[in-house]
């Protein structure tokens, strides 16, 4: 789980983040929406020890990050995944060698022991006969599965992800999602995702928070955003037709459903 | 302009001190270690090697073709091809010629790495990005005196070969005139200044490509101006380096 309290962050004396407090809690896909400039990035750098915090708190399962020192510090790192925006593989690697990288570097494990781990995630991502290419040689999907099974071959705690769908095409996203929302449960890990994808949003928003200009301006899940009347998350979510004609469908068979079982209660 | 400059020499000298502290794993640093040697020594040998024998050949001819007073000894023209490849040549133009090489391969590399993250995903594994990137390229440049010899040595050849082949000179000439008047201690002074501008070569360029804001075209830009500050660096510290070691 991870608690933040109070955080604000400014950048030459312009307030990016006005005080959020919210918790992302273990085993969920917690995702930050918002608008361009709204503070997302900001917010997931200032997370993850990139940026510093002006003041406020951030704790990793009770521990106050601010107050670890160099060496706790740097195990915490150890034991954060993160997931960017244009994967970040390094391109003198291969495909394995940038899954195994991790592993090589914090842990004293033998190379057998390696390959086998490395072998395991990349069964897990579904990483078909790509082990030995450059990230230049493969697809942008498969660069993606890549930098997923970079950041979970560890065995990491908290799971991050920086637009994990952007450059993608629709189909691909959906599998993306999918796979991070499945390793999320099935190892237990605290995912938070910073996403623009609607899709995403609607599929597996356990937990989200929108931010407007720095500021938690909504909270809640896929299942609460669509009956929502905050109009900046209307305004946000619904700004294209087709969402907006989705929601209303959604609404619609959500109230039919609602009136049938109340008449079902009313019978019995 | 003042502000700015004292700006980037402090954080480069901060950067320096980063480069230094929180090693990484010997294992996978002897391994970086080799990769460096092999792109920024081994992959600087071959136009290191040309442009000393042909700008070696070519100061033994305009050596040869200015030297019109009849009293002056041919032999001159072997010292004089001496004198300019081990003092100046090889270790000052060669250097100013690598800024170029492999300053800027050296920028572009961790320049396009901070561009697309690469470094972030170092650092929030809790690496030392500038260890890890810097380290093994200074301990690769270490090896730099060595591509420096072999460029003395085929600048040499080079005025041997310019000299003797378009009969300017004899064999015999030649070699009395590298004989002539010789002092080890400037092959020792050359050899100084190559381990600092060595230094320089991998150092600047990897703060322009470390500390690189924005996109592509800035990873160019980077690598240009990279290029212009170790150019810059590498003659003053050659005045300074000449000042030193050679005034009396």
């Amino acid at each position: 789980m991870i608690e933040v309290q109070d955080i604000v962050k400014s950048f030459d004396g312009t307030q990016v983040l006005k005080g959020i407090s919210t918790v992302f809690e273990t085993g969920k896909t917690n995702l930050i929406i918002g608008q361009s400039g709204s503070g997302k990035t900001v917010f997931l750098k200032t997370l993850l020890g990139i940026h510093r915090h002006d003041s406020g708190r951030i704790l990793f399962d009770g521990r106050v990050y601010s107050s670890l020192s160099k060496t706790e510090k740097r195990d915490l790192r150890t034991e954060i995944g993160m997931v960017f925006q244009g994967s970040a593989l390094f391109d003198s690697m291969t495909v394995e060698e940038n899954i195994a990288f991790p592993l090589r570097m914090f842990t004293n494990k033998s190379n057998k022991e390696i390959m086998l781990r490395v072998n395991e995630v990349i069964d897990r991502v579904k990483l078909i006969d790509a082990n030995k290419k450059k990230p230049a040689e493969i697809s942008g999907g498969m660069q993606k599965r890549v930098a997923i099974a970079r950041a979970i071959v560890n065995n990491p705690k908290y799971l991050f992800c920086d637009e994990p769908n952007s450059g993608l095409d629709p189909k691909t996203a959906i599998v993306i999602d999918n796979l991070i929302q499945e390793i999320t449960h099935e190892y237990g890990i605290t995912t938070i995702i910073n996403t623009h994808d609607m899709n995403s949003v609607l599929e597996i928003g356990e937990h989200i928070i929108f931010l407007k200009n720095g500021v938690l301006a909504w909270s809640g899940n896929h299942k609460e955003i669509i009956h929502t009347d905050n109009e900046d998350v209307v305004d946000f979510v619904y700004s294209s037709d087709l969402f907006n004609m989705v929601r209303d469908a959604i609404r619609h068979m959500d109230k039919k459903k609602t009136k049938k079982e109340l008449k079902n209660r009313e019978q019995e | 302009m003042i502000k700015s400059s004292l700006i980037h020499i402090g954080r480069y000298f901060l950067m320096l001190k980063e480069v230094f502290s929180r090693m990484t794993k010997w294992k996978i640093m002897k391994q970086l270690i080799f990769k460096e040697i092999d792109d920024l020594i081994i992959g600087s040998l071959g136009i290191v090697c040309f442009l000393s024998f042909f700008v070696g050949g070519v100061v033994a001819i305009q050596t040869a073709l200015n030297l019109t007073n009849p009293l002056i000894p041919k032999y001159l023209i072997g010292f004089a091809t001496r004198q300019s490849v081990i003092l100046e040549f090889s270790p000052t133009f060669i250097s100013i010629i690598m800024a170029g090489k492999m300053g800027s391969f050296i920028t572009s590399s961790i320049g396009t790495m901070r561009v697309t993250e690469q470094i972030d995903a170092l650092e929030v594994m809790g690496i030392n990005s500038l260890n890890y990137l810097v380290f093994p390229k200074l301990i690769a440049v270490s090896l730099y005196p060595f591509v420096i010899g072999i460029s003395m040595f085929l600048g040499i050849l080079g005025g041997w070969f310019g000299g003797v082949m378009g009969n300017f000179v004899t064999s015999e000439q030649f070699i009395v005139g590298l004989q002539d008047t010789f002092i080890p201690f400037h092959v020792v002074y050359a050899f100084i200044k190559t381990a600092i501008f060595g230094f320089l070569l991998a150092s600047i360029p990897a703060y322009f490509g470390y500390y690189m804001k924005g996109g592509a075209l800035e990873v160019g830009k980077a690598s240009t101006t990279a290029f212009v500050w170790t150019s810059v660096a590498i003659i003053v510290s050659n005045y300074i380096l000449t000042s030193l070691l050679l005034s009396k």
